[in-house]
């Protein structure tokens, strides 16, 4: 059974091996230098005020041929799992369906059940291993970058939480190519038809990548909230709706609260009572000439008990998204291969 | 033991059974024909007898065993499914090799010898492979598996006549062989006629008859003779078919008993004649009440 898993296989896992194999020769030809660029930017060595020396490592390797790689990166481990189930999930009982060849394999001496049970082992396996090792080697390349990146996206560069490298990093990539892949075995199954089957399950594919780093993920886990009281030296400025005497204000800027890697949902300027709505701008900040003090304004504002409040997952919960990302992937994966066992007994009769 | 012995067995597709109320019992050791029109159930029976399908109504056992109930159930029974499908990517070798891996029983140096016999060439793509050597080749895997029941769906039915007669001649030289039972579905009775010593009628989704081809052909007879009304017959005598002119009546009846009456001319009649007329009879959909009549030898 492994025997014709393979030989049935060997064409879309030689394929992929390939592509696996050209863009690793491609970071390991730019990672060298990379690590170079890190060392001789001095945030390397750094451990602790680093946000500067961060900045500018990212602005030294703004130049395309690192980003290009970044970029691409990404790109092959978010196409992975439509690859894995478009061309090797959704084929697997479509084609056998589609051309018949289903009644000579399950009229060997095997149950369809074990034939079934193989194929998937085998092959869900495959494409875990793929996206590993696809994930493996793209976070060594960039762990420099989502370092730095942690500390303040510069030049394209994101932190490690924003949705493209979050799920192109660590082991969520692997729990997507598991359930790509069985959603491509399972609606093969329903459909019956290889082509269509393809199609419906890239859309699919498509679908919950994009819906899941919206919808879902944030919700995981309940973000921290952490709200400061405004005093008068930290405010730097403000942003009012517009100008004359009637303008709203909408914010105050009073540097940022210090949470380097968060995932930060929000950053806003709320009243003593938690009230988005500010009132109107303090007479005191109105019509400060050029050469006016911004004491009075700063200090009318502060009057009013204004918080800077901060909702946010802290950069330690990062594992903890990757395992629940995982193990959600992977549990609804094997709910998937438990539904086409169901149907192959009982739909197919 | 018998081959397939089904009971109240149906099947149905949506709203319309395609095989239904069947009772059938096909011994072992006979090759076993199973005729037809086009969509009478054949391929629903057979798949059923595979385990391929699995049934609205009644039950089905093959060889004793429930079909497709496990590995040793599926090593019992050799298919050759409708249109002989094989891996189009495939070559020849590999189907063997996929016999080989997924058959504990399987008799290699069986198959080499007669895909060598076929001289079919081992390293050819199976998609390449013509009609009548696509089929042989599913005939050589489900072979090799070493079945003790071998059910051959319409195995014939896309092959020129040439191709027709070699495969069936060839057919039954494996079966001399090895002493397998054969249960082989076509819809057309000529393909059977030369190979078969058991046939089943299946017409309109019912078995309308079943029996050793001999009994069969002892019991039916063609009467012709003045007109008559079929109903004036002795009871003993069962009428298949009947066409009148205005002076004669031509019947097609069943009967275990000599026709004795002087009045009628009796013909035997010859295999095709009899599943015609059993054929137009289902079509016809009268009398759809009959029991259906097991003829022993």
């Amino acid at each position: 059974m492994i025997w014709l898993t393979w030989r049935q296989f060997r064409v879309q896992a030689v394929v992929t091996a390939a592509i696996l194999a050209v863009f690793g020769v491609l970071l390991l030809v730019t990672g060298p230098s990379l690590g170079g660029v890190y060392r001789t930017s001095g945030f390397a060595a750094c451990h602790s005020g680093c946000a500067q020396l961060a900045g500018n490592f990212l602005a030294q390797i703004g130049v395309p041929h690192y980003h290009l790689v970044y970029l691409f990166g990404a790109v092959l481990i978010i196409v992975l799992p439509a690859i894995i189930g478009l061309f090797w999930g959704a084929p697997l009982l479509a084609r056998e369906l589609e051309a018949g060849t289903f009644r000579l394999a399950w009229n060997q001496s095997v149950t369809r059940e074990r034939w079934l049970a193989v194929k998937l082992g085998v092959l869900g396996l495959a494409s875990m291993a793929a996206a590993g090792l696809l994930s493996l080697i793209l976070g060594w390349w960039a762990s420099p970058i989502d370092r730095a990146a942690g500390l303040g996206s510069v030049g394209g560069y994101e932190n490690r939480f924003f949705p493209v490298v979050f799920g192109t990093r660590g082991i969520a990539p692997l729990g997507y190519a598991a359930f790509a892949f069985v959603l491509g075995v399972l609606i093969g199954l329903l459909i019956r038809r290889t082509v269509p089957a393809m199609a419906v399950t890239l859309g699919l594919i498509a679908a919950v990548q994009i819906a899941f780093p919206l919808v879902v993920r944030p919700h995981l886990i309940t973000p921290v909230r952490h709200s400061i009281t405004i005093t008068a030296s930290a405010i730097q400025g403000m942003g009012v709706s517009g100008p004359g005497p009637d303008a709203q204000l909408r914010t105050v800027f009073a540097g940022t609260v210090n949470t380097p890697g968060a995932w930060v949902y929000s950053d806003a300027t709320v009243t003593a009572s938690g009230s988005p709505d500010l009132g109107t701008v303090p007479a005191a900040c109105q019509n400060i000439g050029p050469n006016g003090s911004f004491q009075p304004c700063q200090q009318a504002l502060a009057a009013r008990n204004f918080q800077q409040q901060l909702v946010y997952q802290p950069a330690s919960r990062y594992w903890t998204f990757q395992a629940l990302e995982f193990g959600i992937y992977l549990t609804v994966a094997i709910v998937l291969a438990w539904a086409s066992f169901w149907l192959l007994r009982r739909r197919l009769s | 033991m018998t081959a397939l012995h089904a009971s109240g067995l149906g099947k149905r597709y949506r709203q319309r059974w395609a095989l239904s109320d069947c009772s059938l019992q096909i011994p072992a050791g006979r090759v076993a024909g199973l005729v037809g029109p086009n969509g009478a159930g054949k391929s629903t029976l057979l798949n059923l007898a595979v385990g391929l399908l699995a049934p609205d109504a009644g039950t089905v056992t093959v060889l004793d065993g429930q079909p497709g109930s496990g590995p040793a159930q599926l090593a019992k029974v050799g298919f050759v499914a409708q249109d002989t499908p094989v891996y189009a990517g495939l070559s020849v070798a590999d189907h063997l090799r996929l016999g080989g891996h997924l058959n504990p029983g399987w008799d290699a140096a069986y198959a080499q010898r007669r895909i060598e016999h076929l001289s079919l060439d081992p390293a050819q793509k199976a998609g390449k492979l013509s009609g009548g050597q696509k089929a042989q080749l599913a005939l050589t895997l489900a072979l090799a598996k070493r079945p003790r029941l071998l059910i051959l769906d319409e195995p014939v039915a896309s092959l020129d006549p040439l191709a027709r007669r070699e495969f069936l001649s060839d057919l039954m030289a494996a079966v001399a062989e090895h002493e397998v039972s054969v249960i082989l579905s076509s819809h057309l009775v000529s393909d059977l006629e030369r190979v078969c010593d058991y046939l089943v009628v299946l017409a309109a989704s019912r078995v309308q008859i079943a029996g050793d081809v001999d009994a069969l052909i002892a019991s039916h007879h063609r009467l012709i003779g003045p007109r008559r009304d079929p109903a004036t017959l002795p009871s003993d005598q069962l009428v298949i078919q009947g066409s009148h002119t205005d002076r004669q009546s031509t019947l097609i009846v069943q009967t275990r008993h000599p026709v004795l009456d002087p009045a009628w001319t009796v013909e035997q009649l010859n295999l095709e004649d009899l599943v015609l007329a059993y054929m137009s009879q289902a079509a016809n959909g009268h009398d759809r009440a009959r029991p259906v009549l097991e003829v022993q030898r």
